[in-house]
């Protein structure tokens, strides 16, 4: 188990392990995200408040649980790069931005799509919305620095200290609904008791969130793979994988 | 048919937040993959350019 571990941070490793496993990922991903596309615009019932306009609900919800967690991942593998100097961590936490950011960037249009037929305005400077906007100049921030610095290691650790201290954004969006009384509805899946939606509903949603996690792998796969592939350009695999192409 | 894209009226917002989905999603693996063609070109290159004499 442990030289598995050992094996897959070293760059070379990963690089020959996740060729390996993207295919895979990319047609479960596919498959899951037509699956649920067909529940969520097909099978679903319309909502007995919303009509037919909830249907936003199976690509806002899960890329707003994505933004959140993509920062999360983003934050612990910086953590990691800063602290062991492993440079896989480095790579994940580089590659994890962009696709965070265009999560969030998705949360917060199909929101504002979402909430001008429903709240009659497309955007409102309420706590769940603004901070969720906080998170995109986070992400924006991390962007930023990592093209602004030349020098990787230099790039990674700035970014990631940016990474942790917003950390605490992250409580906050998620608590913002309850904390603050907002437009924003409060939360439909993730409460204590159980879920205030129908099956009809809630398996496609819960299909599209997984279907979102799987694609994140996915790309981040792709990304981390070109990265590790530049970073390491000047050692033997890569010369012998150039040769060989 | 032409009531699923009316969508009970609201077939302007919800289609447009499913387009823009669509535009970012694919846009993500786009990236990545045109990315990764210029840095396996790019290495050949240089791999070539050694090997000559």
């Amino acid at each position: 188990m442990w030289t598995f571990f050992h094996k897959l941070g070293s760059p070379r490793h990963f690089y020959r392990i996740s060729g390996r496993l993207l295919p895979w990922l990319g047609w479960l991903t596919a498959l899951l995200m037509a699956g649920g596309l067909y529940g969520g615009l097909v099978l679903a019932p319309p909502d007995y408040q919303q009509g037919e306009s909830y249907r936003i609900i199976f690509i806002h919800v899960p890329s707003a649980w994505m933004s959140l967690f993509v920062y999360v991942v983003m934050a612990a593998a910086g953590a990691i790069g800063l602290v062991w100097h492993m440079k896989l961590a480095d790579v994940v936490a580089a590659a994890s931005a962009p696709i965070g950011a265009s999560f969030t960037f998705l949360a917060l249009v199909t929101g504002s799509l979402w909430g001008k037929p429903m709240w009659g305005t497309y955007w409102v400077w309420d706590a769940r919305l603004t901070s969720e906007l906080v998170l995109l100049f986070l992400y924006f921030g991390v962007i930023g620095l990592h093209a602004a610095i030349d020098d990787k290691r230099t790039a990674s650790r700035a970014a990631a200290v940016l990474a942790l201290v917003g950390v605490v954004n992250i409580p906050i969006i998620h608590y913002s609904v309850e904390w603050w009384s907002t437009l924003h509805q409060g939360p439909t899946v993730t409460k204590i008791d159980a879920p205030s939606i129908h099956v009809s509903m809630l398996v496609p949603l819960v299909t599209m969130a997984l279907a979102f996690k799987l694609y994140y792998a996915t790309v981040l796969l792709m990304r981390a793979r070109t990265e590790v592939l530049e970073r390491e350009r000047a050692s033997a695999w890569v010369r012998e994988l150039a040769r060989g192409t | 048919m032409r009531e699923f894209f009316h969508m009970g009226g609201y077939g302007f917002y919800v289609w447009s937040a499913y387009g823009v989905a669509l535009v970012v999603l694919v846009a993500n693996v786009l990236v990545p993959m045109l990315r990764a063609r210029d840095l396996r070109a790019r290495l050949a290159r240089q791999a070539r350019m050694e090997q000559r004499p």
